[in-house]
Formats: C-alpha cells, sequence, structure tokens
C-alpha cells in the first residue's frame, strides 16, 4: 500500500531527502540574495541620466547595452539551458572544469539577477520625482541618492516581487539535476531509481517543496510588515536634543495620527 | 550690494516652447525677493534653472564670481549653497522627521552626527517641529511637512533659500502656520527668493518684488511701487485680476 511505502520511505532515506531539501534552500537563498544585489546594481547603473556629451556618455550608452543584452537573453531562455550551456560551455571554452555546485550558484544567481535588474528598475521609475529633486536639491549625487533615498523604498517596495523570486527559486532550482546538483528533485530520483516507487517518493519530495515555498511566503510576509513600521509615533518633548527614538521609548505616544 | 546670485540672458526651452526668454535677474545678500505672475510664466522653471533641476538652454549663472554652468563646475557642491522648498514638500519618506534634516548634512556636507543632529535640531526648533523627529513624512500634516522641508533645507546652511509655492498644496488653515515660519525667517536676515501667488505675505515680507509675464521679467521693484503704482499694463491686469480674487 502506497501510504506504508511512504514511511517506508521515509524512514529509510530522511537524510537525504533533508539534505536534497538544504541544498534546494541553500541555492535558492544565495541565488536570490546575489541576484537581488546583481538587480540593485544594474537598476542603479541603468538609471544614471544620460549625459548630453562627452566620453562618459558613449561609456555609459555602451554599458547600457550590454546591461540590456545580459538581461533579454536570461529572460528570454530557460534556465534548464542556461545550465546546460554554461556548466558544459565553460568545461569546452574555458577548459575549466566548473564545480557542480558553484556552477549551481552561478546559474541561479545570474538569472536571479535579469529579473530582478527589471523589478529593481521599476521600483526605481516608480518612486516619485520629488523624491529625487529633493535629494539633487540638496546637493546628492546619483549614487548618493539612490543609496540614502530612493533604494530603501525601492527594496520595501519590491519585497514581495523577490520573495516571489525566492519561491519561484525554491521549485526551478529542480531542473540543476540534469547538471547533476544533488538538489531535492536530483536526490529524490536517485531514491526512486532504487526503490521503483516513483509515486510515493515524488510525493515526499513534493510535500517538502511545499513546505519551504509555505513558510518562505510566511515569513516574508511577517517581514512586509514589520518595515512598514508602528502607525504611530512618538511625541518628543525632551529637553536633551539628541536621543535615539529607542532612548524616547518610555515617552508619551502620539495617537491623533494626522492623515494628509 | 553683494550679489548672492547673478543670472545674465537665461534662456530655458522645452522643444520649440521658449519658457524663458534672456532673464537678466539678481539676488543680493540678505535680500527676500518674491517672484509673482500668473501660471504658465516661468516662475517655476526660473527657480529650478537656478538650482539646476533644469538645464538652462542659454545664459549665466555667476555664484561666487564664477559661471557655474561652464563645464567641469561642481554641482553638487553649488547646490548645497541653495536651499530649495518645493511646493509638494517632498520629503525623504524612508526617514523621519529628524533624520530628513540629518541625511543631507552627513552624505553630503560630511558633517558628523552629532553635529548634524545638533544642527538639525536647531531648525526644527525654529519651525516649531523638535517635538515630532520621529514622526514619519505620511504621519503629518500639509503644514507640518513642509515646516520640516523648510529645516530640512535650512540644515545645510545655505546662503540662499528658494521656495516654489510653498503653500500652494495646503489647505487653508495651514497656509498661515508655514507663512509665519517665512516671515521670521526672512527677519533673520536670511537671503530668501519666493515665488507665492501670497500677495499680502509678499507686500509685507518682500524687499523687492518681479513680477513674470510670459517668460520675462515684466516688472520689478519695491512691494510698494508694484502694488501701489505699478507702471506695466500688464502688471496692473495681473494684479487686477489676482487682488479680485482675494
Ligand atoms: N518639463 C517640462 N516640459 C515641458 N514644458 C514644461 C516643463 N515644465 C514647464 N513647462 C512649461 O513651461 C511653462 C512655464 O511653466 P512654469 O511651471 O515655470 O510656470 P509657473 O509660472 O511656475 O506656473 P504656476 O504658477 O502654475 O506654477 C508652462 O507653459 C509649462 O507648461
Ligand atoms: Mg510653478
Amino acid at each position: 500500500m502506497s501510504f506504508d511505502w511512504i514511511i517506508n520511505i521515509i524512514s529509510n532515506n530522511w537524510p537525504m531527502f533533508l539534505r536534497g531539501a538544504g541544498m534546494t534552500l541553500y541555492i535558492s537563498i544565495i541565488g536570490t540574495i546575489v541576484g537581488t544585489i546583481i538587480g540593485l546594481l544594474v537598476g542603479v547603473i541603468r538609471t544614471i541620466p544620460m549625459p548630453d556629451v562627452g566620453v562618459k556618455r558613449v561609456v555609459l550608452k555602451i554599458v547600457n547595452i550590454v546591461l540590456s543584452i545580459y538581461i533579454e537573453i536570461f529572460r528570454g531562455t530557460p534556465m534548464i539551458v542556461q545550465a546546460m550551456v554554461i556548466y558544459y560551455g565553460s568545461a569546452l571554452a574555458l577548459g575549466v572544469d566548473m564545480n557542480r555546485l558553484t556552477a549551481a550558484l552561478f546559474i541561479v544567481s545570474v538569472n536571479t539577477g535579469a529579473y530582478m535588474s527589471e523589478i529593481v528598475r521599476g521600483g526605481i521609475v516608480s518612486i516619485d520625482k520629488g523624491q529625487f529633486e529633493a535629494a539633487h536639491a540638496i546637493g546628492m549625487n546619483h549614487v548618493q541618492t539612490m543609496k540614502n533615498v530612493v533604494l530603501p523604498q525601492v527594496i520595501r517596495n519590491i519585497l514581495p516581487a523577490t520573495g516571489n523570486e525566492f519561491v519561484i527559486n525554491i521549485k526551478d532550482t529542480s531542473v540543476l539535476n540534469v547538471i547533476s546538483v544533488t538538489e531535492l528533485y536530483f536526490q529524490t530520483k536517485s531514491i526512486s531509481g532504487n526503490n521503483f516507487r516513483y509515486f510515493e517518493s515524488f510525493f515526499v519530495a513534493c510535500v517538502l517543496y511545499f513546505i519551504m515555498t509555505f513558510t518562505v511566503t510566511r515569513i516574508l510576509r511577517y517581514i512586509e510588515r514589520k518595515l512598514d513600521g508602528p502607525e504611530n509615533y512618538i511625541m518628543y518633548a525632551n529637553q536633551m536634543q539628541v536621543e535615539t527614538p529607542e532612548d524616547i521609548m518610555r515617552k508619551t505616544k502620539y495617537n491623533d495620527v494626522k492623515q494628509h | 550690494m553683494e550679489k548672492v546670485i547673478d543670472i545674465q540672458h537665461l534662456r530655458k526651452s522645452f522643444g520649440t516652447h521658449e519658457v524663458l526668454k534672456d532673464i537678466d535677474f539678481s539676488v543680493n545678500k540678505g535680500e527676500v525677493v518674491c517672484i509673482i505672475g500668473s501660471s504658465g510664466s516661468g516662475k517655476s522653471t526660473l527657480l529650478r534653472c537656478v538650482n539646476l533641476l533644469e538645464k538652462p538652454s542659454g545664459g549665466q549663472i555667476i555664484y561666487n564670481g564664477e559661471n557655474i554652468l561652464d563645464d567641469g563646475h561642481n554641482i553638487n557642491e553649488y547646490r548645497t549653497k541653495l536651499g530649495m522648498v518645493f511646493q509638494q514638500f517632498n520629503l525623504f519618506n524612508n526617514h523621519n522627521v529628524l533624520n530628513n534634516c540629518v541625511v543631507g548634512q552627513t552624505t553630503v556636507l560630511k558633517r558628523s552626527e552629532e553635529e548634524a543632529k545638533e544642527i538639525a535640531m536647531k531648525y526644527l526648533k525654529i519651525v516649531e517641529m523638535d517635538q515630532y523627529i520621529n514622526a514619519k513624512p505620511r504621519q503629518l500634516s500639509g503644514g507640518q511637512k513642509q515646516r520640516v522641508a523648510i529645516a530640512r533645507a535650512l540644515s545645510m546652511e545655505p546662503d540662499v533659500m528658494l521656495f516654489d509655492e510653498p503653500t500652494s498644496a495646503l489647505d487653508p488653515e495651514m497656509v498661515g502656520e508655514v507663512l509665519k515660519v517665512m516671515k521670521d525667517l526672512a527677519g533673520t536676515g536670511l537671503t530668501m527668493l519666493i515665488v507665492t501667488h501670497e500677495m499680502e505675505f509678499a507686500k509685507e515680507v518682500a524687499d523687492r518684488v518681479v513680477f513674470m509675464d510670459e517668460g520675462i521679467i515684466a516688472e520689478e521693484g519695491r512691494p510698494e511701487e508694484i502694488f501701489n503704482n505699478p507702471k506695466e499694463q500688464r502688471t496692473k491686469e495681473f494684479l487686477k485680476r489676482t487682488l479680485k480674487r482675494m
């Protein structure tokens, strides 16, 4: 009976399942984080205002074209194919035999980076023009404006999209079995290859995938709510002039929040 | 009199639309200049050209004896000398009131955190927003936001303050509190360049009133001259239209 088989498979293979799930999570987390960093960098570069003339303009134009090509190619081809091309291509072209895990991390990061670049750019473009103008008027350059004013707002706004990428990565790392990375799908394939109970083995994998994506979704939603901060602020009525907000926690709460 | 900013033959076009036509104009140290004129006459564009939020199509902006439109001029350094107050406040949404006034000082002027906070508190007190330092912009009323925006600009300790219709986006009952702050500032000898539709305020506070019409300065002079005894026909018509509405 299937149910007995499931118990049986779990009790015999749980270390392999766990290691597979761990590997899947590891690659997805690193891939999402590095991908997001790539996305932020690319987003900042692609929104640098174009100078009217000069060498800078030419350089910026070329960089923008290269970045566009990167984004289009990685968004326009399946990751499973990217994995094959990069893994076997690097062996062929450069003569390097890439570590499978390194290759996996590289592929997922660069792939996520392409999607995140567009998400970040969209996030930057959607920030009110007044925020940029106020920052520029105060004397900030592009990078200072991005770092201190724009990106903190963008990161908050793109958090749902980033979480979405993370969930997609948890599921899509399964394609990395084509280069024999020992993530959950690959492990399950090995297990079922030994016991020939395909349904039961993959049913276990299915549950594990779902637990991972479901948990991640909840955690991200919690972080989102945290980042929005409390609705109320604390009135500051102290003679000491410079204090951190934490020092003022004991002060009265200001509940009459004015809405504009 | 010492000129803080001296604008010569300033021109600005958007495509084929010439918005500023050969503007000659200067602001003296300690002077309060109000720019008035009908909608679309180019007042905002002039102000935005002064701090290079719009790139002038031609002319010169002389600051400290140098034309800041020359190649290789450090625009960001120049901008720290001009404090800008926008109609829409434009407070940094991700920072609380205190940090709105601190972040420019620490990142651009490289002041230490403590010094910056001290200076920020000084100006937040002046605009009477020192009790709200932990509030985020979205938790403030329009008048409060604008007062913080003024403190943010003052915290950079600029040579000139530029105001672009600072009260036009406010509910009527909040206009007074912002104008009062500006009046107080004018009394301290701060150099101010103010685009405004508040004629009473201009009459009372300005040392000089500039009337703009269709991209040129049609008339300028002391407020009592402009308001009581305008020379140009279009100034008369504008004042008749505006004052009737008040
Ligand atoms: N970015 C822009 N692109 C094209 N045209 C513009 C731009 N900004 C302003 N203009 C045009 O320039 C003219 C002057 O605009 P400006 O905002 O300077 O007028 P204003 O005197 O400040 O008017 P208001 O009192 O309504 O604020 C208007 O005709 C406007 O449509
Ligand atoms: Mg205007």
